[in-house]
């Protein structure tokens, strides 16, 4: 079994859905990246999406958007990518990459996948692959051991939710809402639909992401989901806090929050 | 007329896209999946459309009565001794409605978008030419309209930005990235894969995921067709060579396209030198760009060694764009179209000889075409035919050559852009 199924199964043995968090490769700076992301994990999150620093960005939120122009303002390239998820395999949780298209295919797809499994990286997340457009990745991924995650929307047809289940692996990604990244104060009222409609076509993990950003959130999606994956709030705390210092700490406490969120423990006098 | 010697099987430019919307390995459907379920619509809904006589009909008509097509093809007899004294004829889409080729798919789309029972559009622009095309079908279709534009653009195209406003559609300026053209588009999709429901997504240009390139080449081949008859009825035959600007490649396609089974016609396409090759500020993207993946397409695309988007740059916002439709680069690739580059310099040298020698004050974009054909005349000379698409008129341009001119002081024209921000 891969470590990340390994965290799946463990966390459905412990009766919880798995915490997922995300940052931008080099973020908030290029030395405090993988510190911030150890303090996250000692507080509870489960597994790691690093996201690799793009240009154009157009699935992103403009808190995702401002973190990943600084990071890529600090030149970040492909290879602080990979060793940033060495870096984070070294605390323990798997970890995955979060990538837009062009970077991997411009790098060399099989080149890619290559490294990434050399620094321990367990799979990667494209969210403007689709299935049709996947072939050369789907061989370079098989032949690297690197789990690849598509996304299933709630606009997604029944016979798309198969064609992308069947296309992943590891888990599949189910976007709560119809958007772009960034906290909502509530999760939308499709992402229970839509896990129920991916669940009739596979048996992978299915975790859900887009809008989460409180404990009381994760709480609720954990009721249906195996995994919850925050990305935008992290994000926000780092760049709301003065220090790096001051963001771990900001971060470590968001963690422990949505950490017990993910095991039905809501902060105290929230109902959502 | 000259004889078509060669099998539409052995030349035909008509041959993409396949299925999946690829023209050779260019083209695709490069998007969120939120966005797949719209494709598919989209694509049911304009092949529905384009077979069903009562669509055809509506759309004829406003092109001939709101449009004003046909519109003409000019013999610049005055230009010819500029251009090696190659007879030039232009292609007169600057006079359509609204100044400029971009409303030929602008009203196809939107009569679509009200086939599909959506009520919402929004739009990038660069030029601002696409957005008043845009903000003006919508008007008159009674749609909501929303027009993404590059900061950088809102003040360089600042009359159009006003001329958006009155016909009743909201300009968001967009202030991430390079704030031009690219940005407006990332801003667009963003909203559209937000308010699919009811919004559709009026691409300006033979860019962006299938069905876009096919479906915008649709509407504009109309450009082609004219200018075909038009050019055999005034000269009893066809040209040598058909020349357009290459910004996403919407006129250069629609020009293009009726021409496809011609083999003794040379296409040919300019795209922004700007500054110059050398300098790296340019938009030249066929002379120097390599296979890539933005905006829901694979194309040419001006990218670092790690597929990160490098800004383009040229003094026409049209042209700023460092990617093109899909079916350029497989046009490049297989030898069926030429492309090449034309400097801020040429194009605005162009743009004063033209308006001098033609009294036909051109876009800055179309510029580059005439720059183009200058150049390919000179190379040809006299017996040559040379027809040019003239995609759009100056007006919006009046204060930019009037600066790079120094036609008045510099106070002056800020102070005016200032005032229509
Ligand atoms: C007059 C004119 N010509 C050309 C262009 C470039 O677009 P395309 O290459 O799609 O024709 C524009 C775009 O704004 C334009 O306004």
């Amino acid at each position: 079994m891969s470590h990340l199924a390994e965290t799946f199964a463990a966390a459905k043995a412990d009766g919880r859905a798995a915490l997922i968090a995300y940052l931008p490769a080099g973020f908030p700076t290029p030395i405090d990246c993988v510190p911030v992301i150890a303090a996250m994990v000692e507080n509870g999150v489960d597994a790691v999406e690093i996201g690799l620093p793009y240009s154009d960005p157009l699935m992103d939120g403009p808190v995702i958007q401002t973190a990943v122009d600084l990071a890529l303002k600090a030149g970040i390239r492909i290879g602080d990518v990979m060793s940033n998820v060495g870096g984070v395999v070294g605390t323990g949780a798997p970890t995955l990459v979060m990538s837009y298209w062009n970077p991997i295919e411009r790098y060399g797809v099989d080149r890619f996948a290559s490294e990434l499994a050399a620094v321990g990286g367990c799979g990667v997340i494209t969210p403007d692959l689709t299935p049709e457009e996947a072939g050369p990745w789907i061989e370079a991924t098989d032949e690297h051991g690197i789990d690849r995650v598509f996304l299933v929307a709630p606009s997604s047809s029944d016979e798309r939710i198969e064609t992308v289940a069947a296309t992943c692996s590891g888990f599949v990604y189910a976007a709560s809402t119809m958007g772009v990244t960034g906290a909502r104060t509530s999760v939308s009222s499709s992402a229970p639909e839509l896990v129920a409609r991916v669940r009739q076509h596979t048996n992978l993990p299915v975790c859900v992401g887009l809008g989460v950003s409180t404990g009381s959130q994760a709480a609720d999606v954990a009721e249906y989901a195996d995994g919850v994956i925050v990305g935008s709030a992290f994000v926000k705390a780092l760049l709301e806090s003065p220090t790096p210092g001051e963001g771990a700490a900001a971060v470590a406490a968001l963690a422990a929050e949505l950490a017990a969120g993910v095991r039905g423990n809501r902060p105290a006098g929230v109902r959502s | 007329m000259a004889a078509v010697t060669q099998t539409p099987e052995q030349f035909d430019l008509g041959a993409g896209p396949d299925s999946a919307g690829r023209f050779g390995k260019y083209g695709g459907r490069f998007v969120p999946e939120a966005l797949m379920a719209a494709l598919e619509e989209l694509d049911a809904a304009y092949r529905v459309a384009i077979a069903d006589p009562g669509f055809v009909a509506e759309y004829d008509y406003l092109q001939r009565t709101y449009t004003g097509r046909p519109n003409p093809v000019t013999d610049a007899k005055n230009l010819s001794e500029h251009a090696g004294g190659a007879r030039i004829l232009l292609k007169r889409e600057d006079l359509n409605h609204t100044g400029s080729h971009k409303i030929n798919n602008v009203l196809g789309q939107a009569l679509l978008t009200k086939r599909m029972g959506k009520t919402r559009v929004i739009a990038e622009t660069g030029a601002g030419q696409h957005g008043v095309a845009t903000a003006t079908a919508a008007a008159l279709l009674d749609l909501e309209c929303v027009i993404y534009m590059g900061e950088e653009d809102t003040v360089r195209q600042a009359l159009n930005v006003a001329r958006m406003q009155l016909l009743g559609a909201t300009v968001v300026p967009v202030t991430a990235g390079s704030r031009t053209l690219k940005d407006a588009i990332n801003e667009a999709m963003r909203d559209w894969v937000t308010n699919v429901d009811q919004t559709h997504y009026l691409l300006g240009t033979v860019a962006g995921p299938a069905p876009f390139p096919e479906m915008v080449r649709h509407f504009h081949a109309i450009i082609g067709r004219e200018a075909r008859e038009q050019t055999l009825e005034l000269t009893g035959r066809l040209p040598d060579v058909v020349a357009a600007c290459v910004g996403g490649g919407s006129n250069a396609i629609g020009i293009f396209h009726a021409f496809r089974n011609d083999p003794g016609v040379a296409l040919y396409g300019f795209e922004a030198g700007g500054e110059g090759i050398e300098s790296g500020r340019h938009a030249a993207k066929l002379s120097v760009g390599s296979a890539g993946v933005l905006h829901g397409a694979r194309s040419y695309l001006l990218q670092d060694d790690e597929g990160q988007t490098i800004a383009s740059h040229s003094i026409s916002a049209g042209l700023d764009y460092p990617s093109v439709g899909p079916e350029h680069a497989w046009l490049r690739d297989t030898g069926k179209a030429t492309y090449e580059s034309v400097t801020d310099v040429e194009a605005m040298d162009a743009f004063a000889l033209l308006s001098r020698t033609e009294g036909i004050i051109p876009a800055i974009e179309s510029a580059h075409a005439i720059a183009g054909a200058i150049r390919v005349g000179k190379r040809l000379g006299p017996d040559a035919l040379i027809l040019v698409n003239l995609s759009g008129r100056g007006d919006k341009d009046v204060a930019t050559a009037a600066k790079w001119f120094n036609l008045v002081d510099s106070a002056t024209i800020d102070s005016t852009s200032e005032v229509v921000k």
